[in-house]
């Protein structure tokens, strides 16, 4: 185990575990968004940097700020709530633990699939590039649908209707 | 170079602390947050499956991590819009006081 895989394994479990912990809404969504910058960094140390550089760019810079956006128009980390938690959080985190348990199981007893990556060699953008416009152009074009889809979904959503009581959460959903 | 098993077990980790945040919150924010999670700790799967596998010059798993990427952007901006129209209704978003689908 080498550093480079150590250090963002701390930060992501950090950020996923305060997450969980932390009651204020605001403060959970922040250490959200660090388990996501150790996830970016566990991409970088696999050999994709491209991919991690989008991680960083969509979660850390679009969905986080999106996340942020949707708690403050609807006015979430205001108000001291009493009961952040669901009636029956005990069976959730018991649910989420012999889940772990379970998946846990199943890669330590496949174990002996594992074996070192065959190379190191790293894979510029360029070539990312050009088998993007290649073999994996159709996908790529159903992906632009895909988000003008969602864009224009999201926006339809989101916005204010005419006959809307208050003036205020004007939200839209087009940041992405 | 760091084994196979760490970086599944390392998701498995964050997959069932995304579970822990979807399942045991109220607010419908901090649920989608915790699907954000279990789907970062699929790619993570997918990425570190690419980088053992036999060929990775064709670079299969990471195109399927871009592609899912870019999908959970796009869910992720429809859900917060969907709890957006959703508070906008009923003035709030605890899951457990929305109790019904008519508008």
């Amino acid at each position: 185990m080498s550093l480079s895989f150590l250090i963002p394994a701390v930060i992501l479990l950090a950020g996923a575990a305060a997450a969980n912990v932390l009651r204020n809404l605001v403060h959970s969504v922040l250490a959200l968004t660090l388990s996501f910058a150790g996830f970016a960094l566990l991409y970088l140390g696999l050999g994709a940097e491209f991919l991690g550089l989008v991680q960083l760019l969509v979660y850390v810079g679009a969905v986080a700020v999106l996340i942020v956006f949707t708690v403050l128009l609807t006015g979430g980390g205001i108000a001291g709530e009493r009961h952040v938690l669901s009636p029956r959080w005990f069976q959730g985190f018991v649910l989420a633990g012999v889940v772990f348990l379970l998946l846990g199981y199943g890669i330590v007893k496949s174990a002996h699939t594992a074996h070192a990556p065959t190379t190191t060699a790293t894979y510029p953008v360029a070539h990312v590039g050009d088998l993007l416009v290649t073999g994996y152009a159709l996908p790529l074009e159903v992906l632009g649908v895909l988000l003008t889809a969602a864009t224009i979904g999201g926006v339809v959503l989101a916005i204010r209707e005419p006959q809307g009581s208050e003036p205020q959460g004007s939200g839209s959903g087009d940041a992405e | 170079m760091t084994p196979l098993v760490c970086y599944l077990l390392l998701s498995a980790l964050a997959f069932a602390a995304g579970l822990a945040l979807a399942v045991t919150r109220r607010n419908a924010i901090l649920v989608l947050a915790g699907v954000e999670l279990m789907l970062n700790a699929a790619n993570l799967n997918f990425l570190a499956f690419w980088r053992f596998s036999p060929h990775p010059e064709a670079l299969t798993g990471f195109f399927f991590v871009m592609f899912s990427i870019a999908v959970a952007a796009a869910e992720a901006a429809i859900g917060l819009a969907l709890i957006l129209a959703i508070f906008r209704q009923t003035r709030t978003i605890n899951i457990d006081q929305i109790e019904q689908l008519k508008g």
